[in-house]
């Protein structure tokens, strides 16, 4: 199991995957927005997405949650 | 490489009645008796410093997070716009426009970004008989054109580079890009602020680039035209401040290299520029007074051009209809101070100039952002430490002090060190002792990288453009 993290605080813009997808690494998994700045989060670890802890238009801080991955 | 000690305003008309700087004191209260500062953060607060020397009452807007910014508290009166993203307070035009009216202000100064060129907003403050310290609607719908305002400017015999005179779209693109040769850069005729730009190396490329670039704009600005433009490897940013008269004389008041860029985004400006010869100041300051008088320019203004440095060859890049971020520079070599020329100009008095005067020297500009200083990625925080540097030279335009906390809704910039010294060497030392004294804890900080970029070869040499970042961080 492995975490997508937040890598700083950031309002989510878009959220890229869905309960049950399979990402690899690189995959972008959410998109977020600070600062006038749209920054991609991409999956480290290949998983299936297990669980969202965001949606879009939430503020999220540095470190939270955004997705939790099953190891495929 | 020539570096000039005095920034000479060519074709500029010195003016000899009563002087706009120091005290400032003329006799009698300023025509002007309240004003609206429609911003927030360094730009707000430098405004009301200004209008408060002049006796001017000031109104602070501000969002929710903002309540204990600077800003707030210094200003006469806060106005809450209630809520916390750009869109619903700074950039609301109708909750800025309800606390124009409750406030009973006189005049609106919308410092630069959020509002500061949106010509429905401008003509709205004018409508409610209220002034509007910035140049006409019309100016600043012309210029905001991207596409309007190069061939405007190309029929007043301000030099462009080969472009596009319509939008384009995929289908004709590949005609156009043959025309206009490679390498080019597309453009969203609505952008700004490094924001709907691309470069264009390999014609394979082309379509799906316009595309692109198409849809982020029609996204971003709510306009999807494109242009193409010949892309000058290498090449300089170069601008010039202008400063359009009540009596309707331009002048240029000296020219701001602004090549150190990352994300097409300025971080460091100098003047006068090391790239820029007599002659060659010359015949830019002159190019940006004949823009200004081609628009009927009111105001201070901002002539972008790019300057291919081997060649000497310049082309019009855009119009900024406001008082741009790095203005501090100028104020400092020239000896005025440009809030104050904005509001005498918009209150019909005379602003006095006299380029003989002027103190010259040096001037270097540092912006200070919420960012990591490696790749620039934004890093809000709640701010422990904020201890400024203070030294002779050294201006400090700060939006933020201790306890304040640096949000993720507005822009990275915290504050603008301002050094200024009678050369070039002298600034650059100021400007490393500057850095090293000023302390942030709390939220990211770039001044890491000022110290790199301060000792930088190719940055000390002056031989730099807008690739210096780039190279630096590809290393």
């Amino acid at each position: 199991m492995s975490e997508v993290l937040a890598p700083m605080e950031a309002n989510v813009y878009r959220v890229e995957v869905a309960v049950g997808d399979t990402v690899s690494p690189g995959d972008v998994v959410a998109v977020l927005e600070a600062m006038k700045m749209e920054i991609p989060v991409n999956a480290e670890a290949s998983g299936v997405v297990t669980e969202l802890r965001v949606v879009a238009g939430e503020n999220v801080a540095e470190g939270a949650v955004i997705a939790v991955l099953a190891d495929s | 490489m020539t570096t000039s000690t005095s920034p000479r305003a060519g074709g500029t008309t010195a003016s000899t009645t009563a002087s706009t700087t120091g005290t400032g004191a003329a006799a009698g209260a300023f025509p002007i008796r309240s004003l609206l500062v429609a911003n927030r953060g360094e730009i707000a607060r430098r405004v009301i410093t200004t209008a408060e020397r002049l006796g001017i009452r000031t109104i602070a807007v501000h969002s929710d997070v903002d309540a204990d910014l600077p800003f707030v508290r210094e200003a006469d009166q806060a106005v809450a716009l209630g809520g916390t993203s750009a869109a619903e307070t700074y950039r609301d035009v109708d909750k800025v426009l309800a606390a124009v009216r409750a406030s009973g202000a006189q005049a609106v100064h919308p410092g630069y970004g959020l509002l500061s060129e949106n010509a429905d907003f401008a003509q709205a403050v004018l409508d409610a008989g209220v002034t509007w310290v910035g140049p006409s609607p019309e100016v600043i719908r012309a210029m905001g054109d991207k596409i309007a305002a190069r061939n405007l400017m190309a029929a007043a015999g301000v030099p462009v580079a080969a472009g596009t005179r319509t939008p384009v779209t995929g289908a004709d693109a590949l005609a156009q890009a043959q025309r206009i040769g490679l390498p080019l850069m597309v453009k969203a005729a609505a952008g700004g602020g490094g924001m709907g730009m691309a470069v264009v190396r390999d014609v394979e490329q082309l379509v799906s680039t316009v595309e692109r670039v198409t849809q982020f704009a029609e996204r971003s600005f709510g306009d999807g035209s494109v242009l193409l433009e010949r892309f000058v490897e290498r090449a300089r940013h170069v601008e010039v401040q202008i400063l359009g008269l009540a009596d309707g004389r331009v002048l240029a008041l000296g020219e701001r290299e602004c090549s150190v860029q990352r994300r097409h985004q300025k971080l460091v400006e100098e003047t006068p520029s090391p790239a820029v010869d007599e002659d060659l100041r010359a015949r830019m300051l002159h190019a940006a007074q004949l823009a200004g008088q081609s628009v009927d320019y009111r105001g201070a203004g901002t002539v972008e051009f790019l300057l291919d440095a081997a060649t000497g060859d310049f082309s019009f890049l855009e119009m900024n209809t406001r008082l741009q971020v790095e203005h501090p520079i100028t104020e400092l070599t020239c000896g005025l101070d440009l809030v104050e020329a904005q509001l005498r100009i918009a209150a019909g008095l005379d602003v006095a100039f006299d380029a003989a005067a002027a103190p010259g020297g040096h001037a270097i500009e540092l912006r200070i952002n919420a960012e990591d200083p490696q790749r620039f990625l934004p890093g809000p925080g709640t701010i422990s430490v904020w201890e400024e540097p203070v030294e002779q030279g050294v201006r400090v335009d700060a939006g933020y002090r201790a306890g304040n906390r640096v949000t993720p809704a507005y822009d990275s910039l915290m504050a603008k060190v301002i050094v200024h010294a009678e050369d070039r060497a002298g600034a650059l030392e100021l400007a490393r002792r500057a850095v090293k004294a000023f302390r942030i804890v709390g939220p990211k900080h770039n001044l890491d990288f000022f110290s790199e970029l301060l000792d930088e070869d190719e940055f000390v040499s002056g031989a730099y453009d807008t690739g210096v970042i780039e190279r630096m961080r590809a290393r």
